[in-house]
């Protein structure tokens, strides 16, 4: 296959916006259609592990526009799609008790646990509160200082320095009926989960935009060396989308694999030191069991034992351990691991829409699943569909 | 969920800032952005900056950026 027009190898100036967006997929076109040319695959897979990318790439029209040849897989980048059914029975279990406010994202509120959700509870009169900021939470604090208040900690490592900063301020103003029930979780190790997968068809990464803002380049750097697979940390304007998978295509075409920032106006290749430093000083990795996925070693956060008391678990011993059961038949796991597509779900669209979802990411308004059923994804499923290894195993 | 909308730093007293979205104000914690100061276009997560944007590397994205609000 030739190039249509030999000036789109180069990425112009975003002058005529249009025009530069049409060379750009002709060229992310004519490469991917060479590199399945060359391997006998029917598509380049590119992972978009962030799942504001999906909902971007789906919300702008570009998935649509996208050649057959590139095929885009979801990621586990949905902090609420990823919080299992048993965490979330516990953050119920907080909120049920008669001395706690469960302050949380609005996110997390109809992800169903396995005896209903933080909105059935608040429905049976448990303390739920929403909050935009984890510092919300000190400000009720501070007019109840009766009451205990308990954050929901659940996100990224964009998320978590903000609840770092947000413990250090409850410290330094000594309010003491405040905790954090910490459920983060880190993307790196989840990236090395999936990778680890011998039978990963996993072309490229469109790294995460606003993890990479607080962590940097650097953690990624074993995508590429170890596993031989490029990535690019991407921004989420339409034509960051473009140009990230352009340039996974490139490397790929080449036969390259590096990590790259396309989106470098607001991530820096050191990340945000401060952040990473208030990060490490309240918190230490830990292991974290991932919704549909299990267990991923120090890929979650818990509080270091000297801020023990503002650790929610610690607070209010007796917290239940018990494991919950995933809904049948959901793919959901699958679907976060890119080994399947939301149509390949059984349940998809029948017995799981996002009125009444099932699995975590129909919940979610990013996840993979509510994103395909809003937009209408039409690709044909991956799903136990014989395949020949990816482009680069 | 890890959506952060770029603001202007129009005003700081501390570790608060006033935040420009496009004529809407908002405050943000700057603890994460120590040397943040007013006239820094940052990214906003969750009530906290923890990004300034470096427009100076993109200066078209610059231009798009300003047509949709940050000035």
């Amino acid at each position: 296959m030739t190039p249509s027009q030999s000036t789109c190898r180069t990425v112009p100036a975003r002058n005529d916006p249009v025009e530069y967006a049409r060379g750009v997929l002709d060229e992310i076109r004519w490469r991917s259609e060479e590199i399945c040319d060359r391997t006998g695959r029917d598509a380049v897979q590119v992972m978009e592990v962030c799942g504001t990318h999906t909902m971007s790439f789906a919300q702008s029209g570009l998935r649509a526009m996208l050649p057959r040849t590139v095929r885009l897989l979801s990621g586990p980048g949905c902090p609420v799609c990823v919080t299992t059914a048993a965490d979330v029975d516990r953050a119920v279990w907080f909120a049920r008790r008669p001395d706690v406010t469960l302050v949380t994202f609005g996110d997390m509120l109809k992800v169903p646990g396995s005896r209903g959700s933080l909105s059935d509870a608040r429905a049976a009169g448990a303390d739920v509160r929403l909050a935009y900021s984890p510092a919300d939470t000190l400000d009720l604090a501070r007019l109840r200082p009766d009451r205990e208040f308990v954050f929901l900690g659940v996100g990224f490592e964009t998320t978590a320095p903000l609840v770092a900063a947000t413990v250090l301020a409850a410290e330094r103003e000594g309010i003491r009926n405040f905790s954090v029930f910490p459920l983060f979780k880190l993307v790196p190790p989840a990236l090395r989960a999936i990778l680890s997968r011998r039978d990963h068809h996993i072309d490229g990464l469109i790294l995460p935009g606003h993890v990479s803002a607080i962590i940097g380049l650097e953690p990624y750097r074993f995508v590429a060396g170890e596993f031989g697979v490029p990535g690019v940390i991407a921004g989420f304007e339409p034509f960051d989308l473009l140009e990230g998978l352009l340039m996974l295509i490139r490397m790929r075409y080449a036969g390259s694999a590096a990590i790259k920032i396309q989106y470098t106006r607001g991530v820096p290749a050191e990340g945000n030191p401060a952040a990473l430093r208030l990060l490490r000083e309240f918190f230490q990795p830990a292991g974290a069991v991932w919704r549909a996925v299990g267990p991923i070693p120090d890929s979650g956060l818990a509080f270091r034992p000297e801020f023990e008391a503002f650790d929610a678990v610690s607070r209010f011993p007796g917290m239940p351990t018990a494991d919950a059961p995933e809904p049948r038949g959901c793919l959901c796991g699958a679907i976060l691991m890119g080994r399947a597509l939301p149509a390949d779900c059984p349940l998809f669209g029948k017995s799981c829409t996002p009125v009444s979802a099932v699995g975590p990411c129909m919940v979610s308004s990013e996840g993979a699943c509510a994103a395909a059923y809003k937009y209408g994804w039409t690709e044909p499923g991956i799903w136990k569909k014989k395949q020949p290894a990816g482009c680069g195993s | 969920m890890c959506l952060a909308i770029p603001g202007k730093i129009i005003g700081k007293d501390g570790q608060t800032g006033q935040i420009d979205f496009g004529g809407l104000i908002r405050t943000a914690r700057l603890d994460l952005l120590p040397e943040a100061a007013v006239g820094d276009v940052i990214l906003v997560h969750a009530g906290f900056g923890i990004q300034t944007v470096d427009l100076s590397v993109e200066p078209e994205i610059a231009e798009r950026l300003g047509k949709a609000g940050v000035r």
